[in-house]
C-alpha cells in the first residue's frame, strides 16, 4: 500500500513539474485547422511573419482562451495557463523576432468620422458591419493563393484580443503578405486612424449581444421525429415521393445495419433513405468544409411493436458544432426542408 | 485488491488517458496524401474493432454533377452489437448511427473530421450505457493518434 502511495505522490509531482510541450499541443489542438506548420487550411494562416510580429503574447493567449464566437475558432478553455504558454512559445519558434509588449493604452478617436473612413477603406473586405470575409478553408472556399480571409472585427473575441494599439498598428502598417495594406500609405492621418480603431471598438457592445445569441438557443431536439400512421413500406415510399418534389436526388434506400451484419441478415424494420441535393451541398461545403461529417442527407424510418418513426437529424442543433455563423442559413434550410419531407410522409 | 488502492490506480490511470478537446469536435490533420490517409484510417478504424459498414463518395458525386472539388469522403463505422443495442434500446439515436468520419484532402495534406462521440450521449436515459459513448471517444483519440503518429 505505501509503495503504491508513494509511486502515485511520484507521478503527480512528475506531472505537476513537467513542462507542457508547445509543439506537442500545437499538433493535437491547432495544427487541424492552421496545419502543421501554421500555413493556413481550415483556420487563418498563423506562421505570417507580418502577424506574428505585430501582436502580443496576451493576444495570442486571448485568441486561444476565448476563440472567436461564430467563427470557427473555438475556445480552448481546457488548456492550462502552463500549456497555453507553451502553445503560444510555439507560435512564436516561425519568427526571429521578440513578440511586442502588449500595450493597453486606449485610443479615444471620432467613432462617427471613423465610421465613414472604414465605409470607404475597410468595407470591401471587412463588410459593412465588420464582419469579415466569408468562407474558410483551402479545399472549396478559397483560392490556394490567397493567404488569408479578412477577419470579423465585430467579433467578441477578436475585440476581447485586441488592444486598441494594436489594431492601430495594424491599420496604421499593414500586414506584409496579406491584402491588409498600410492605411498611412493609403493616405489616412494619424488622427484618421485613431477614429477607425474607436469606431471598431464601438461595435463590442453589439459583438457581446451576438455572442449572447449563439450561446443561447441550445434547446433544440438533436433530431427531428415524427410517428407515421402508415406501416414501414408505405412511410418508406411516400419519403421517396417527398424528397423528388424537394428537389433533392434519392441516392440509395438501405437498411440501417448495412455493412454492420451479413447481407441479408439485417433488421428489416430500419430503413435508411439518403439523398442530396448536390447545388446546395456544395454551396454548404464552400461555407465550411468540415459539414461533411453528417453527410449525405438521410431520412431513418424505424418499426417497433408495430409503430412507424421517422427521424433525422436537427441541423439547427449540429450547427452549433461548427461554430460558424456562415452556416446558420444552411443548417435552416435544412431543418425546413427535413421538416417538411418528414411532414409529406406522414400526413 | 483493497478499495483504496483500487481508487487510486483507476486515478492514476485516468491521468494518463486524459486528452484535452475544445469542444465536441475532433480533428486531425496529417501530411499523408489522401489514398494514404484513407488507408491510414481504415486500417487502424479496423485495429481498434469496428467494422467500415460504407464508405460514401461525395466527391465523385459532386464532379459528377460538375462541381469541382478535392478528394472529400464519408466513413461511417460502428460495432454491430453496440449500434444494434442502441438503436433497440433508444430509436432516437438512429439519425445518427452508425457514427461517421469525414475525411478530405486540403492542399497536400489530408483532414479528418468527426462529431466526438460523446455528444450522443444525451440522448440517452440510462446513465450505464454513457460508458459506450467514453469508449467511442477514447477511439476516435486513438485512431487520430494513429494517424498523426503515421506523419512521424
Amino acid at each position: 500500500m505505501r509503495i503504491i502511495a508513494c509511486l502515485f505522490i511520484a507521478f503527480l509531482s512528475a506531472n505537476a513539474s513537467a513542462a507542457p510541450h508547445g509543439d506537442e499541443l500545437y499538433a493535437r489542438h491547432c495544427s487541424s485547422c492552421h496545419g502543421n506548420d501554421g500555413k493556413g487550411g481550415v483556420g487563418v494562416p498563423l506562421a505570417l511573419p507580418s502577424f506574428l510580429d505585430s501582436v502580443s503574447d496576451e493576444y495570442l493567449q486571448k485568441t486561444i482562451r476565448q476563440g472567436r464566437p461564430g467563427r470557427i475558432m473555438p475556445a480552448f478553455d481546457v488548456l492550462s495557463d502552463a500549456q497555453l504558454t507553451a502553445v503560444v512559445k510555439h507560435l512564436r519558434s516561425w519568427s526571429d523576432k521578440p513578440a511586442p509588449k502588449e500595450d493597453n493604452s486606449v485610443i479615444k478617436g471620432n467613432a462617427k468620422k471613423g465610421k465613414v473612413l472604414f465605409a470607404k477603406y475597410c468595407m470591401q473586405c471587412h463588410g459593412e458591419d465588420g464582419s469579415g470575409g466569408k468562407g474558410t478553408g483551402v479545399t472549396f472556399s478559397r483560392k490556394r493563393d490567397l493567404p488569408i480571409i479578412a477577419p470579423a472585427l465585430n467579433n467578441a473575441g477578436f475585440l476581447a484580443s485586441a488592444t486598441d494599439v494594436m489594431l492601430r498598428d495594424t491599420i496604421t502598417y499593414g500586414r506584409e503578405g496579406t491584402p491588409m495594406t498600410s492605411m498611412l500609405v493609403a493616405g489616412l492621418t494619424e488622427t484618421d486612424i485613431d477614429d477607425i480603431v474607436s469606431y471598431i471598438r464601438s461595435m463590442e457592445e453589439a459583438a457581446e449581444r451576438s455572442k449572447q445569441a449563439l450561446n443561447g438557443n441550445g434547446s433544440d431536439s438533436p433530431v427531428i421525429m415524427v410517428d407515421s400512421p402508415y406501416d414501414l413500406d408505405e412511410t418508406v415510399a411516400n419519403l421517396k415521393q417527398a424528397i423528388t418534389d424537394q428537389n433533392f436526388t434519392l441516392i440509395r434506400t438501405e437498411y440501417l445495419e448495412h455493412g454492420l451484419v451479413e447481407e441479408g441478415k439485417e433488421n428489416k424494420k430500419q430503413v435508411a433513405l439518403h439523398f442530396c441535393n448536390f447545388g446546395f451541398l456544395f454551396k454548404a461545403l464552400s461555407v465550411d468544409p468540415r459539414v461533411g461529417m453528417f453527410l449525405p442527407c438521410r431520412v431513418t424510418v424505424i418499426e417497433n411493436d408495430g409503430k412507424v418513426q421517422v427521424s433525422t437529424i436537427n441541423p439547427k442543433r449540429l450547427g452549433k458544432l461548427f461554430n460558424n455563423h456562415e452556416l446558420d442559413e444552411y443548417c435552416d434550410e435544412m431543418y425546413e426542408v427535413y421538416s417538411t419531407l418528414l411532414e409529406d410522409a406522414t400526413l | 485488491m483493497k478499495a483504496i488502492t483500487r481508487n487510486i490506480l483507476v486515478l492514476v490511470l485516468s491521468s494518463v488517458a486524459t486528452v484535452l478537446h475544445a469542444g465536441d469536435m475532433l480533428m486531425v490533420r496529417t501530411q499523408q496524401k489522401f489514398p494514404e490517409a484513407m488507408l491510414t484510417l481504415q486500417t487502424s478504424v479496423k485495429e481498434h474493432g469496428y467494422a467500415i459498414t460504407r464508405v460514401q463518395r461525395i466527391d465523385i458525386g459532386l464532379t459528377g454533377m460538375g462541381y469541382e472539388t478535392d478528394k472529400y469522403r464519408v466513413v461511417f463505422v460502428g460495432k454491430p452489437e453496440e449500434i444494434q443495442y442502441l438503436i433497440g434500446k433508444y430509436p432516437v439515436l438512429a439519425a445518427y448511427m452508425p457514427p461517421q468520419i469525414s475525411i478530405f484532402a486540403e492542399e497536400g495534406d489530408t483532414v479528418l473530421v468527426t462529431a466526438n462521440p460523446i455528444i450522443y450521449a444525451e440522448m440517452i436515459t440510462d446513465e450505464s450505457d454513457r460508458v459506450i459513448f467514453q469508449r467511442w471517444e477514447s477511439d476516435v483519440y486513438s485512431v487520430f493518434d494513429d494517424i498523426r503518429e503515421a506523419d512521424e
